[in-house]
């Protein structure tokens, strides 16, 4: 089984704890003038984010954890799981609710997203940082109103709420920033 | 492009590095401590098994390639001269320790040594007292001076001498640090002191602490009592260990048994064994004076002058870029 010695540990090294899957975040070496030698680290679980302090001895060795991120497309969602496949070798994977977490809003069939896997199975997934997606829902626009910079509330294809000018339609697609949530702009349908 | 070939220090952290080193040298002419050099490499190497030395194979003497050791500390060969010369000397060296490195720590470092003849160990920490209110001019700092025992009993509520394992893992856990963690009894003792201590020691003023368990008396003389104590202190500033002074250990037959423990305890810990240094036990067989001798290192110094967070900003070239 791969590991790694404490003198490798950086941030980003990712390791297994009592079974999880942690990221290093930070790592400091700590040592008292004559003695024991150690490294003090924070560690993020990634299946659950929580960020915890853990101090192991010097030399000692900790299990690597399998993990790497890799682009998927997202291709459907059935009743549990949301499939999606590699497009170089057609594999398809199923990511169940924990690991797609709040990505789901944003999920539109086609898309390509940053999977992280762990031993092969998804652990988590990031939605593209751009996507074009379609008013479903709100309320009747305001022609002409490009000025007073007034917002509302749109129901999107995937489910998420945004906040849009009001001369936007109900079938208009919008460019939306999946990292802040936020409006961008009108976009031609795909 | 690689801006890599750029030095790490800036202008400042250079000059006040040639500061520093001029002040000691004066601090030190004016009181008559002769300037010593002594090899960074050794045909001998520090069995500590805190410590790993770096090593290096070549012939260097025409007789073959034999295993040279680049010194942990200038400690042997300086005891060595004082039991030729007598007189209290001191080294600015650099000094090579593998496995180490950190925000504080550095493979390759710079070292200020000197011992003192005659001197008992609380006049050793007035003199480094001393020079360091010296050097650091615009920053005269008060000091304390804690025994390692008051310390842990004061601070942690525990006794270094007498705690049980579980009872000293109870501490650690109490401040979320124990985990799985299995260790001997100074494993953590040395946990405790640099998690929970060693953070606050030192914060404005500089703190001594001294007269630590037996059991980590490295190179210093034990001082046999209902409580022994081994004679050494170490001075934290800001939360960092600076310095670490020894009432010196002189007794050669003491000094071969704590080598052979500290090859045992290398072996134990899945160590290399390494060369013992003969020169320094045949310097001890025909007398080492009573002394007082303390190591402090320069580039922390030069941290706590500079108000430094990493020690790369006092390197011109930290490893990465050598």
């Amino acid at each position: 089984m791969a590991s790694y010695k404490t003198n490798e540990f950086k941030s980003g090294l990712k390791i297994i704890l009592d079974g999880d899957p942690y990221t290093i975040v930070e790592n400091e070496f700590v040592k008292p003038g004559k003695g024991q030698a150690f490294n003090r680290v924070k560690v993020r679980n990634l299946k659950t984010g929580r960020v915890v302090e853990k101090t192991y001895k010097s030399g000692d060795s900790v299990e690597a954890a399998d993990v790497h991120e890799t682009d998927l497309q997202y291709l459907y969602k059935d009743g549990e799981l949301w499939h999606f496949m590699d497009t170089e070798s057609y594999e398809q994977l199923g990511a169940d609710a924990n690991a797609v977490g709040d990505a789901a809003k944003w999920l539109k069939e086609q898309d390509m997203c940053k999977v992280t896997l762990w031993n092969g199975a998804p652990l988590s997934v990031e939605p593209p940082n751009f996507v074009v997606l379609t008013i479903t829902e709100t309320d009747p626009g305001l022609r002409g109103d490009t000025a007073t910079g007034g917002t509302k509330p749109a129901l999107l294809q995937t489910g998420a709420v945004v906040n849009v000018p009001l001369f936007l339609e109900q079938g208009e697609a919008i460019r939306v920033d999946t990292r802040s949530g936020q409006y961008l702009s009108r976009a031609k349908e795909e | 492009m690689s801006h890599n070939w750029r030095p790490h220090a800036n202008l400042a952290a250079l000059q006040a590095r040639a500061r520093l080193l001029k002040g000691l040298r004066a601090f030190f002419a004016e009181r008559g401590v002769l300037e010593v050099e002594t090899p960074i490499l050794s045909a001998a190497g520090n069995p500590d098994p805190a410590v790993e030395p770096l090593h290096l194979d070549a012939d260097l003497t025409g007789s073959g390639s034999r295993r040279w050791y680049l010194q942990t500390s200038p400690e042997f060969p300086m005891k060595r001269l004082l039991a030729a010369c007598g007189q209290p000397i001191y080294q600015v060296c650099k000094v090579f320790r593998a496995d180490e490195r950190g925000r504080r720590h550095h493979p390759e470092f710079s070292m200020l040594e000197w011992y003192r003849p005659g001197f008992a160990l609380d006049q050793l920490m007035d003199e480094v007292a001393l020079l360091v209110r010296r050097l650091s001019v615009s920053d005269p700092v008060a000091e304390e001076r804690i025994a390692y025992l008051d310390l842990f009993r004061d601070r942690l509520g525990v006794d270094p001498w007498t705690a049980s394992l579980p009872e000293l893992r109870a501490v650690a856990a109490a401040r979320g640090i124990a985990g799985a963690l299995e260790l001997e009894r100074d494993g953590w003792l040395d946990l405790l002191l640099s998690h929970c201590l060693e953070p606050d020691l030192g914060r404005g003023l500089l703190s001594f602490v001294y007269d630590y368990p037996p059991s980590q008396a490295a190179l210093a003389r034990i001082w046999p009592s209902e409580r022994p104590v081994a004679r050494r202190f170490e001075l934290y500033w800001q939360g960092m260990e600076l310095a670490n002074g020894f009432d010196e250990l002189a007794d050669a037959d003491e000094q071969r048994r704590r080598f052979q423990a500290d090859l045992a305890g290398r072996s134990e810990c899945g160590r290399e064994p390494v060369a013992l240094d003969q020169h320094l036990l045949g310097a001890l067989d025909h007398g080492l004076p009573a002394c007082a001798g303390v190591a402090l290192g320069l580039d922390r110094l030069l941290l706590c002058l500079l108000d430094a967070e990493h020690i790369d900003q006092v390197l011109a070239f930290p490893v990465e870029r050598a």
